[in-house]
C-alpha cells in the first residue's frame, strides 16, 4: 500500500527532474535523417529529456547559404535564435551542420553589437528580436553532460556486449571549437558506447570530412572521402558505424554501394545514429528506433541483440 | 596607411573574413585541407592572392566551391585566421560581383538550395535537385544542345533516389513554415541592408 501511495509522488518527482530544451530538428529530421528524429524522441522520455520542438523554426541555411550576402545568411539562422530566446530555453539540435551554423551565428550576434543591431533591424520585419547570449547545444553534448555516462549506464537493460562500434563524429560537431570535445580526437561518443557495454574500435578517420553536401555536385570527390572513412572502419574490424549527424549518415549509408563500386572495395557496414544504439541498450524496440530506414541492412549485425 | 578600397579590405569586411591580415603563410590550412588537390589555388595561396589584390582571379577560381566547411584548417591555424570563414566570404563575394566559377556545378546547386529556402523557409532535397538540374539543362541547351540531351544519363540516379524514397527518406512534398510572410520580409530587409 505504501508503495502504491508513493508511486504518484515518484512520478511527479520524475516530471520535475525532466529537463526541457527547445528542440531544433533541422530539415533532414523529416527527410533523409528521419530515423534520427524518430529514435531521438524515443530515447527522450527514457532519459528524462523533454525536447519541445521550436515553434515554426526555419532552415538554418547551412553551407550553401554562403552564396547569399552574409547578413542575409545570419538573419536566416538568427530567426531561429530569436524564436528560441522568447522561450528562454537552450536550443538543442542533433544535426552537426545546424549546430555549427546556429552556433557560429550565435557567436557573431552575441559578440558583435553592431552586427546584432543590423540583424535586429531585419528581424523586426518579422516581429522578432535577438538579444544574444542563448546557448546552442548539440544533442550528443546534452546527453553526455546533462545526463552523464553513469546515469546512462545505470539505465541500460540490454548490454551490447561484443558489438564493435566505430564512432564517427564528422567534422562540424567539434570544429570550429564551439566548446565541446577535442577538435581532432573526440572521445564523448566512444565513452557513451562503452557505457552501453559495447566495444569501440580505433578509428583514425573519426573526425574527418565526409564531403557533406558536395556529394550532389562533386560526386567523385565525395566518394573518395566516403571511401576513406568506410575503409578505415573496415580495417579496424568495426561491425557498425554510429554518427551524430544526418549528413554523415546519409553519405556513409546511402552512398556506400557507390563508394564501394567506384573504389573497388568490399565492405558492408551498417551506419546508425548514436540515438538508435542508445535506444536499443535502453530496451526500446527495434521498430521504435527506425532501424529499417537504413539503406545498408542492419539485420546481421543486430541479430544477436534483438 | 589605410587599406580602404583594396580587395583584402573587402574580404575583411565580410563576416568571416575579419582575421585575414593575421595570416603568416605557414600553409597549415593547405596541408590540412581534404580537397586541396581539386582546387585551382590551395587555401594558403588564395589568401596570398587576396593580399596581392588579385580580385578577378580569386573570385572566379573554383577554390571556395571545393571547400566542404569541415573547419580542419580553422581548428589548426596558429594565427586564428579562420580560413573557412574566408572561403565563405569569397563565395558570397564571387556571387556579388558575378564572377562565379563556371566549371563547377556547386554554385548552381547552392543557389537552387537557397531559392527553395527563400520561398519555403525549409530545405527540400527533391525540389532543390530538380531546380538545379533544370538550370544546368537550360545552360547546356543554350551553349551545346547535344550535351544538354546527354543529361538523359541522369536516369542512372533513379535507383539511388528510389532507395531513399521507399524508406520514407525523400518526401516529395516540400515543407513550408507558417510565417512565410514574416520570413520573406526579414530576408528582403536583410538584402537591402547587407552587402556593398
Amino acid at each position: 500500500m505504501a508503495l502504491r501511495r508513493s508511486l504518484p509522488k515518484l512520478k511527479a518527482w520524475g516530471a520535475l527532474k525532466m529537463k526541457a530544451y527547445s528542440y531544433y530538428p533541422g530539415c533532414s529530421d523529416e527527410a533523409t535523417g528521419i530515423a534520427y528524429g524518430i529514435s531521438m524522441r524515443a530515447i527522450g522520455d527514457a532519459l528524462g529529456m523533454q525536447l519541445d520542438e521550436l515553434e515554426d523554426w526555419n532552415c538554418c541555411g547551412t553551407t550553401p547559404y554562403h552564396v547569399a550576402e552574409e547578413l542575409e545568411a545570419i538573419c536566416v539562422a538568427g530567426r531561429n535564435l530569436a524564436l528560441a530566446e522568447e522561450k528562454g530555453q537552450d536550443i538543442v539540435t542533433g544535426c552537426n551542420a545546424c549546430f555549427v551554423t546556429l552556433g557560429k551565428t550565435n557567436q557573431r550576434l552575441s559578440n558583435n553589437p553592431e552586427l546584432r543591431a543590423m540583424a535586429n533591424e531585419a528581424l523586426a520585419e518579422g516581429n522578432l528580436k535577438y538579444n544574444g547570449g542563448l546557448k546552442v547545444r548539440h544533442l550528443l553534448e546534452v546527453i553526455v553532460n546533462d545526463i552523464g555516462y553513469d546515469q546512462i549506464a545505470s539505465k541500460v537493460t540490454k548490454k551490447l556486449e561484443g558489438l564493435k562500434v566505430a564512432c564517427y563524429y564528422g567534422c562540424q560537431l567539434t570544429r570550429p571549437n564551439l566548446g565541446f570535445d577535442d577538435t581532432e580526437n573526440p572521445q564523448s561518443m566512444d565513452k557513451l558506447v562503452e557505457a552501453l557495454g559495447a566495444e569501440t574500435v580505433p578509428f583514425e578517420m573519426k573526425a574527418r570530412c565526409c564531403s557533406a553536401s558536395l556529394v550532389m555536385s562533386e560526386e567523385d570527390l565525395a566518394l573518395g572521402l566516403i571511401n576513406k572513412i568506410l575503409k578505415n572502419a573496415q580495417d579496424n574490424n568495426a561491425d557498425c558505424i554510429i554518427t551524430a549527424c544526418p549528413l554523415c549518415q546519409l553519405n556513409l549509408d546511402a552512398y556506400q554501394s557507390k563508394a564501394k563500386k567506384k573504389n573497388e572495395e568490399d565492405y558492408e557496414i551498417p551506419v546508425f545514429f548514436f540515438t538508435q544504439l542508445l535506444g536499443m541498450a535502453l530496451g526500446i524496440s527495434e521498430k521504435e528506433l527506425a532501424f529499417k530506414k537504413g539503406v545498408v541492412s542492419s539485420k546481421k549485425v543486430l541479430a544477436p541483440y534483438l | 596607411m589605410s587599406d580602404n578600397g583594396t580587395f583584402v579590405a573587402e574580404v575583411r569586411d565580410v563576416p568571416g573574413g575579419e582575421a585575414i591580415n593575421e595570416c603568416i603563410q605557414c600553409g597549415t590550412c593547405t596541408g590540412s585541407c581534404p580537397n586541396a588537390k581539386y582546387m585551382d589555388y590551395a587555401p594558403r595561396k588564395v589568401i596570398y592572392m587576396i593580399k596581392a589584390g588579385m580580385k578577378e582571379e580569386v573570385l572566379s577560381c573554383n577554390t571556395m566551391w571545393y571547400c566542404a566547411t569541415c573547419y580542419l584548417c580553422t581548428a589548426r591555424c596558429p594565427r586564428d585566421v579562420k580560413p573557412t570563414g574566408i572561403m565563405n566570404a569569397l563565395a558570397s563575394l564571387s556571387v556579388r560581383h558575378k564572377l562565379t566559377n563556371k566549371k563547377t556545378l556547386t554554385p548552381i546547386f547552392y543557389k537552387a538550395f537557397v531559392d527553395v529556402i527563400r520561398n519555403n523557409g525549409r530545405a527540400h532535397e527533391g525540389g532543390m535537385m530538380m531546380k538545379a538540374y533544370m538550370r544546368i539543362f537550360w545552360k547546356k541547351l543554350k551553349s551545346n544542345p547535344i550535351k544538354a540531351f546527354g543529361m538523359i544519363s541522369l536516369v542512372k540516379m533513379l535507383p539511388f533516389a528510389f532507395s531513399l524514397l521507399k524508406r520514407g527518406r525523400m518526401p516529395l512534398k516540400a515543407k513550408k513554415i507558417k510565417d512565410r510572410d514574416g520570413f520573406k520580409a526579414i530576408i528582403a530587409k536583410a538584402q537591402s541592408l547587407g552587402g556593398a
